[in-house]
């Protein structure tokens, strides 16, 4: 729950695609340095697939694979994994820093769930996150494919969750004045895509949600309902038109927004851990 | 067509094989396409079909090969029939080899106006190989230039586009110059520098062509495809290429692949899916791969060892790493010898997903029973059964015949190792509710009839009421398949069971009471089911004798679970299966449901034995009730077909039981015998020829004569008409004290 603000700076703001990733098999921390370096000769194979000769400098591209150990939620669960690709510009070899270009992380924060079904061979990392091309994805993510026998498959989020993470995170305590709270919302079957925002103000969200909630720091899929069945009578009163007939595609608040796509932004460091609990229950819904 | 090409011959220093050249109707006789691909499983009517369809494309060919001058296509409609035909075969299975050397030919060789010459090329798709010498004696055509420029540079398209599926290239090597010369034709050029850029090798890289290529770029600027040869020249030849060339491009080549691409994926997937059933499972390690473009999802992965080869040079930091030491690479087997000989330094692919098609691999999986590779393989399938189910998934990528084929795969390896995935299992619970009733529907029932005997308790939530629905509200068809695929999983799970009670036998039978009676129990839920949709079906569909054979199809499995499979049940059909095979209109029906009642009297009676003699399975005694169910049939069918009581006899609430009163009403003249054997609207054809043979002259019909000894030469006409059934029924159902009469039912009650 409370993870260093430090050393999480980096997973904040940013768009992070979402993924669900079967247990790994005979991953091991302590060789972290040799999958880098395996992983680093595989993208630069691949780099070169489909050309008979390569012609010009390809960008040189460093592979990091890290720990986070810090980055979990009970003792059972795996420390979390970072990969890094950053390339160095071939103009200037040697001293130019480094730019990063990828950055993907498998994570399992109280996967207890999973863990504890799985035999020792397998490690469990089933929440990965991934920003940057598509195309490295594609590479880093055949490459943990062939080397630990796992499966991924992108991780959407339904919009019942979608509206739960409205209720939970309107209930967030944040310190500084906190942006309004967003929900975006596709109407369905019309020839050209019609969204509709709905921005309320954090302080009333949260009052509204307090008169909801009954036991402080419980929630139940009862309340969630009232509470989106409010936001949307009382958009019905203004615009005439019913939300419970569309799609909720967004939510976006201080502590996080997600879409239903399967893409999060984490905005607090000290609920990020929160947020991951609950991706990491979707994640392992998914695989099971 | 011979001497054209000596003609040709003599005028260019080429030298054409001829050997590739079999004559058509050696082509013809021989394998069509590919001779593995149609070794079996082609049934006859898709052979005729195959048969008139060469007859005709031969027909096409030899036109082609004679037609003379500039014919006009509109005017000619022999022309337009030959086309089409060329054009229809080209795009459903692709041409035979022996086809280009014709029709590149007639379409190089300017007789025919361009249109035609341009859909000749464009259907140019191969189904196997392209002869190089067809290819040489083309480019031959392309010399003394009798086609005009477009016709030149759609050939040249095309043979960038099929390059790859030309046997050899030796002969095109030597004529790389020639290519090379077409370099000056300025519309040509891109395509020209893409195919040398295919054919180039080392000892081809000569100065005279850098310095012309740099002529060229002097001349047309920083062309792509001109940068492309270049740097491949530079590659080989770095010392004589010493320009410098700018960095990477993303393209080189226009997509030149143009109008063929498409067809040739078409005419392959086709082709593969018109191969005999096993052959993906017994090819090794060669499988086409998924053309898939999204990379987390592959259908059919290859085989290959932990990644850890490609490493030689830290060989020792590997064998810390992994701990291998001397192991057997999976990629090199490929024989079932070599898997005996290396079977204890063997390990599994890098993806477990591969062993799929490997059948090698399955044999050592059913001897390696360890739970990592399970797991592996479950997660696996699981993902992506469900990332390529084409109504399960959120984003419409999938592609349905791939789907298809890899449910197809799964569901081979299933009947290989003779179990069904756990993972499977899961999806179908998953994706039934969802389905269709129609996207693969046979691949689904047949996964259906794997899924693994467990005492898993919301079967019928999750299995049976989805496909009660379908049932009922689809095709006759429709219900006859799934009563089949109920029949297939009721047979996995006895046999499953026969299996287990042997390998269990010997250590844990304390162990086995408890589960399995739960096991029993789930057995039982399936037979029931089946008993009550079966009833409501034939009512629904007015007792169609095809529906009847399902039925009862499935219930000559069920009657024998006790004697076939050792398990203690047994379970009666019910009344509304019954009276209806009973009273059927087709002795096919009949006959089956006499084989049934004697299989179930067999089994009841050895289970009888078995209760009197040992007496500690007594906890797996037939209720009574069973017997009971038995005993009521058994009376109303022998009171039926043989004694002529049935309407008196009949106990079974459901029965025929009738009053005299009323079977009077309905004037039939002696309405008691009317369903013996004799007179029952199923035997009676087998009556009256059976009459006609007894008496020639008798034109009276009168069945009545059937009796005494004429009634024992009945039965023996009707068991020599392959009513064995019947025979066996009764055989041992109807204790026949005395010959004479014929009204006695003995002790038919066990």
């Amino acid at each position: 729950e409370n993870a260093d603000p430090q050393r999480t700076a980096f997973l904040l703001r940013k768009q992070w695609t979402l993924y669900s990733v079967t247990p790994l098999y005979r991953f091991s921390n302590a060789h972290l340095r040799d999958y880098a370096r395996l992983l680093s000769s595989f993208i630069a194979a691949e780099k070169q697939k489909g050309l008979a000769v390569e012609v010009g400098v390809e960008l040189d591209i460093k592979v990091s694979v890290s720990s986070l150990p810090y980055l979990k939620g009970s003792d059972q669960d795996q420390a979390a994994i970072l990969v890094q690709l950053s390339s160095r510009s071939p103009a200037s070899p040697k001293n130019s820093e480094e730019k990063l270009i990828w950055s993907g992380w498998f994570c399992c924060v109280s996967g207890d769930d999973l863990s504890k079904n799985v035999p020792e061979d397998f490690t469990c990392l089933p929440l990965f996150l991934v920003n940057g091309a598509e195309c490295y994805t594609s590479i880093v993510g055949s490459w943990f494919q062939k080397t630990f026998d796992c499966s991924f498959r992108r991780l959407a989020i339904s919009p019942l969750i979608l509206s739960w993470m409205a209720a939970m995170w309107t209930g967030c305590k944040v310190d500084k004045t906190a942006s309004a709270m967003e929900l975006v919302f596709s109407v369905p079957c019309l020839p050209q895509p019609l969204d509709i925002s709905y921005a309320i103000h954090p302080e009333d969200a949260k009052a509204l949600w307090d008169t909801v909630q009954k036991t402080p720091g419980e929630i139940i899929q009862e309340e969630v309902d009232v509470f989106m069945d409010c936001l949307y009578s009382h958009f019905h009163r203004h615009f005439r038109i019913h939300l419970s007939a569309t799609k909720l595609v967004k939510v976006s608040t201080a502590i996080a927004s997600a879409h239903c796509d399967g893409i999060i932004k984490f905005l607090q460091s000290q609920y990020l851990t929160g947020v991951l609990m609950l991706l990491t229950e979707l994640a392992i819904s998914q695989i099971e | 067509m011979q001497r054209r090409q000596s003609f040709k011959t003599q005028k260019q220093p080429l030298q054409v094989h001829h050997k590739n050249q079999t004559d058509l109707s050696a082509w013809r006789k021989g394998g069509r396409i590919d001779p593995e691909k149609n070794v079996q499983n082609n049934q006859s009517p898709n052979n005729q079909k195959n048969d008139s369809k060469q007859g005709s494309l031969e027909q096409a060919l030899s036109y082609f090969e004679k037609v003379q001058d500039r014919v006009s296509l509109k005017k000619n409609s022999v022309l337009q029939k030959h086309l089409t035909t060329v054009e229809s075969i080209a795009l459903q299975s692709g041409l035979p080899p022996e086809a280009f050397d014709v029709l590149l030919n007639v379409a190089l060789s300017g007789k025919l106006a361009d249109t035609v010459n341009t859909r000749l090329l464009k259907s140019l798709l191969p189904a196997s190989v392209i002869p190089e010498t067809s290819v040489v004696s083309s480019v031959s055509w392309l010399c003394v230039s009798k086609c005009s420029g477009n016709i030149q540079l759609l050939f040249l398209r095309w043979l960038i586009a099929v390059f790859d599926f030309i046997d050899h290239k030796e002969q095109l090597h030597a004529l790389y110059g020639f290519f090379f010369s077409f370099l000056q034709d300025e519309k040509m050029c891109p395509y020209v520098c893409h195919l040398l850029y295919l054919l180039t090798r080392k000892e081809t890289v000569k100065p005279f062509r850098i310095r012309r290529l740099l002529d060229l770029q002097a001349k047309m600027g920083m062309q792509s495809y001109l940068q492309a040869l270049l740097s491949l020249y530079k590659l080989y030849c770095p010392e004589l290429v010493t320009i410098t060339l700018p960095g990477k491009m993303k393209t080189y080549f226009k997509n030149s692949e143009g109008p063929w691409k498409a067809g040739i994926n078409t005419v392959r997937r086709r082709n593969q899916e018109n191969s005999p059933v096993f052959q993906p499972l017994f090819l090794g390690t060669a499988q086409p791969q998924s053309r898939k473009r999204k990379w987390n999802t592959q259908l059919i992965i290859p085989v290959s060892s932990t990644n850890t080869n490609n490493l030689e040079e830290d060989e020792k930091k590997n064998r810390v790493l992994y701990s291998m030491s001397e192991s057997f690479r999976v990629e090199q087997l490929q024989t079932f010898s070599q898997l005996l000989q290396n079977i204890h330094h063997l390990e599994f692919p890098s993806q477990m997903g591969s062993v799929l098609t490997n059948p090698l691999l399955l044999h050592y999986m059913n001897c390696i029973k360890d739970e990592s590779i399970y797991l592996r393989l479950y997660y696996w399938m699981g993902q992506t059964l469900q990332e390529e189910c084409t109504w399960c998934a959120v984003d419409n990528n999938q592609d349905e015949e791939e789907f298809k084929d890899f449910l197809e795969t799964v569901y081979k390896t299933e009947c290989f190792l003779q179990e069904g995935f756990s993972s499977c299992e899961e999806f179908l619970y998953k994706s039934l509710p969802l389905w269709d009733g129609f996207c693969c529907r046979s691949q689904i029932l047949r996964l259906v009839s794997w899924i693994p005997l467990s005492s898993f308790s919301e079967i019928k939530s999750h299995l049976y009421d989805p496909l009660a629905q379908f049932f009922f509200t689809s095709s006759l068809y429709f219900k006859c398949s799934i009563l089949e695929c109920l029949k297939e999983l009721l047979q996995n799970w006895l046999n499953w069971h026969v299996i287990h009670l042997d390998s269990e036998s010997d250590s844990q039978v304390h162990s086995l009471n408890t589960t399995h009676s739960e096991l029993l129990n789930v057995v039982a839920e399936l037979i029931h089911f089946v008993g009550s949709i079966s009833t409501l079906a034939l009512r629904l569909e007015n007792n169609p004798t095809f529906l009847l054979y399902f039925i009862l199809d499935f219930y000559e499995t069920a009657c024998d679970m006790y004697l076939r499979y050792n398990l203690p049940l047994l379970i009666m059909p019910p009344a509304g299966v019954f009276y209806p095979a009973l009273l059927s209109m087709d002795s096919v029906s009949l006959n089956q449901l006499c084989y049934i009642m004697y299989r179930y009297r067999t089994n009841l009676v050895a289970a009888k034995e078995n209760e009197l003699s040992k007496k500690e399975t007594v906890q797996f005694r037939f209720s009574n009730q069973t017997y009971q169910e038995y005993n009521q049939y058994i009376t109303a069918m022998v009171g039926c077909l043989w004694t002529s009581s049935v309407f008196q006899k009949d106990i079974h609430p459901q029965g025929l039981r009738m009053d005299d009163e009323l079977l009077k009403k309905t004037a039939v003249q002696e309405f008691k015998n009317s369903f013996n054997i004799v007179y029952h609207p199923a035997m009676m054809g087998y009556a009256v020829l059976f009459l006609q043979q007894a008496w020639p002259d008798d034109t009276t019909f009168n069945f009545s004569l059937i009796k005494g000894k004429k009634w024992n030469w009945y039965l023996e006409y009707l068991y020599a008409h392959g009513l064995k059934g019947l025979k066996v029924f009764i055989e041992s159902s109807i204790n026949r004290v005395s010959q004479a009469s014929h009204s006695k039912a003995g002790n038919v009650q066990v």
